[in-house]
């Protein structure tokens, strides 16, 4: 794993490690909702429900739009297990091309 | 392997690979200043390239097309940024129509192609940039698929083992 990985495994493993933060992805990756009614689900404060999110966030796990006055959050893993697969392989194609120049390289 | 670092980073859509070659500099250099050795690397070999234009200067152009393996032609080409032989150089890599234009809606990637004298060989360093998740998912449906198979995919595992 490159030092990007590993960064991204600990963000990733930092968000899920909580029980909260899972449930409010469970609940996101079901369907988009505001802040407001995810805040609402718990017993405990808005800022504090907030900053749960925005570790969520962080972790590429979530993502948030704003509709008027409101915040609406929902899961992302789609998203980005996409992008990881599609950066997979245009990585492919990349290793191939090294290998030509090197092979053109050595043929004097 | 040459490949020495391959560095994702998926908020960005960018893709950095590091690779020694053993060869000076100016030799690797050469096989993107000569259009005949640039299309033997470029195209895989299901679709290899052909280079009909090529003006490595700053404001200049290459044009190139790949032939799949059905006969099937895709078109693309460099819009060449900045030049600093042979140490960098920068590109807008874009897909086209027969005429070479730009095509409307079609992807363009950043591209910066970096290479230092590393003892008696070269590193290079290759950046790729994707301007949308849209663009790099074209890329790879238009025929550029490679060793797709052979891409390990972390996140993807770590989803799966948790």
């Amino acid at each position: 794993m490159t030092e990007q990985d590993e960064d991204r495994a600990d963000a990733f493993f930092h968000a899920l490690s909580d029980r909260t933060r899972r449930d409010i992805l469970r609940r996101v990756l079901a369907g988009e909702h505001s802040v407001t009614a995810l805040a609402a689900a718990y017993d405990m404060s808005f800022a504090a429900v907030q900053k749960h999110v925005a570790v969520l966030e962080r972790a590429g796990l979530l993502t948030k739009r704003r509709h008027g006055r409101e915040q609406l959050a929902s899961g992302d893993v789609d998203a980005i297990r996409s992008v990881a697969s599609m950066l997979g392989e245009l990585e492919g194609v990349w290793r191939g091309r090294i290998v030509r120049i090197e092979e053109l390289i050595q043929e004097g | 392997m040459p490949v020495t670092d391959v560095t994702k980073n998926l908020d960005a859509r960018t893709l950095t690979i590091t690779a020694e070659f053993a060869a000076p500099i100016e030799r690797v250099w050469q096989v993107y200043a000569d259009p005949r050795q640039l299309e033997r690397v470029w195209g895989p070999p299901s679709h290899p390239a052909t280079v009909v234009e090529h003006s490595l200067v700053p404001g200049g152009r290459v044009h190139y097309f790949m032939t799949g393996p059905d006969g099937e032609k895709y078109y693309g080409g460099w819009n060449v940024l900045t030049v600093d032989e042979p140490n960098r150089f920068t590109i807008e890599d874009f897909f086209a129509d027969e005429g070479f234009q730009p095509a409307a809606g079609m992807p363009v990637a950043q591209g910066e192609f970096r290479f230092e004298s590393s003892g008696d060989g070269t590193r290079a360093t290759f950046t790729t940039t994707y301007d949308t998740v849209e663009a790099l998912q074209q890329t790879l449906d238009m025929g550029m698929e490679e060793g797709a198979t052979q891409a390990t995919n972390q996140i993807d595992r770590l989803l799966a083992e948790g």
